[in-house]
């Protein structure tokens, strides 16, 4: 990573205490009260990330995720999204670092500059992790009631996998 | 719903290991995820107490609530009860904050912070507010300005221009907010009117 993108988090850190401390903020003791409060909050994320990542693991070991896969791949033609890209969509929503393992794969097998490459980097750079948010958010306030945010947060997924292939072609061409 | 896609994961592999025979892996995988778990979780830990500090430190400086007076006009149109000045809107707006630099890990111990505020003033502790939704759907997409593991990742597999796919990335990123807080709004007004069709969605979240 080059200079600025390295500078970027440091220098958040130093300006924000450099202000505090202009402030006459008691620098140290505030941060070790905010840092006690977010060690209470992984406390309570802890089971449903337990939850969450003993289930991805067990759908990817069993062969149920290349399934998934294999049934979604027809969508590739209505959607645009090359078929290459497609384990990806699938991987996106539910595993952080399997969907960053299986973007190395398209880079090294594609190339970063391919039409397939840049598909996957736009899709990288514009979705999240869908399912470990909603369960990290809710279960560290303990809300088991998640009404449509499963619905919406997919929707906004599917939307940004459809948009990444439409915006490639738009600004680069197929 | 969560309940319904937590146990269909679960099932389906069981399912998918008998008939692809893959059993032995997937036993592994039950004893071993446990432990990915808190290595997650250990890696997350040092990340929330940090920026929770960090977070705390801006707060008692009074640099966050200047950060959340510049965002307050959105959040007024995206939010309806998190109040001008209110603590939630503070948390909220260094959470967006750190989501347009790209850094997620400081993004999710600041959410969390909002989430937790938004909780002490929810009715019902175990139900989702409308706000709650909206920010939670917000959070699963990405906001980020600079996709700065996407740049790493192009540059170390010897890409020309690592930076060309950013306004593709934006215009992607602002495409899938948008959808995804019209459904989210769509379906609080279909709740609110209490329509029949949808009711097969009340009875999953009963549970």
């Amino acid at each position: 990573m080059n200079f600025a993108g390295a500078a970027v988090l440091p220098l958040i850190i130093v300006l924000i205490t450099g202000f505090a401390v202009f402030k006459n903020v008691k620098v140290f003791d505030s941060f070790l009260e905010g840092a006690k409060e977010g060690l209470i909050t992984v406390k309570n994320i802890l089971p449903s990330v337990v939850g969450l990542v003993v289930a991805v693991g067990m759908l990817k070991a069993s062969g149920g995720l290349d399934t998934i896969v294999k049934i979604l791949t027809p969508l590739s033609k209505i959607t645009g999204i090359p078929e290459e890209i497609m384990p990806l969509t699938v991987l996106n929503p539910i595993s952080g670092g399997g969907a960053l393992s299986m973007y190395e794969l398209i880079l090294k097998d594609y190339g970063p500059d391919s039409f397939q490459g840049r598909v996957a980097s736009v899709m990288m750079g514009a979705t999240e992790t869908t399912f470990y948010a909603i369960t990290v958010y809710y279960g560290s306030v303990g809300i088991k009631k998640t009404r449509h945010t499963v619905l919406a947060a997919l929707a906004a997924d599917f939307t940004s996998f459809i948009a990444s292939a439409w915006a490639v072609r738009l600004f680069f061409g197929s | 719903m969560m309940n319904y896609i937590w146990s269909f994961m679960l099932i389906f592999s069981f399912i998918s290991a008998v008939f692809s025979g893959k059993m032995n892996l997937l036993s592994d995988a039950v004893i071993n995820s446990g432990q990915d778990a808190i290595n997650l979780i250990i890696n997350l830990s040092g990340m929330m107490c940090l920026w929770g500090g960090i977070m705390k430190i801006a707060e008692k400086s009074g640099l966050t609530m200047k950060i959340s007076k510049l965002l307050s006009p959105l959040f007024s149109l995206l939010y309806k009860n998190v109040k001008k000045d209110s603590k939630t809107a503070e948390a909220m707006s260094m959470n967006v904050t750190a989501n347009l630099l790209g850094l997620g890990n400081a993004a999710t111990p600041l959410g969390l912070e909002a989430m937790k505020r938004m909780q002490a003033e929810n009715n019902d502790k175990t139900r989702a507010t409308d706000d709650m939704i909206i920010f939670v759907v917000m959070n699963s997409a990405a906001m980020r300005l600079i996709p700065t593991t996407v740049a790493t990742l192009r540059t170390q597999f010897g890409s020309e221009n690592p930076m060309e796919i950013m306004p593709a990335t934006w215009l992607s990123t602002l495409l899938s907010l948008c959808a995804g807080i019209i459904t989210a709004k769509f379906f609080m007004k279909f709740k609110n009117k209490k329509t029949h069709s949808f009711t097969f969605l009340k009875r999953g979240e009963a549970k």
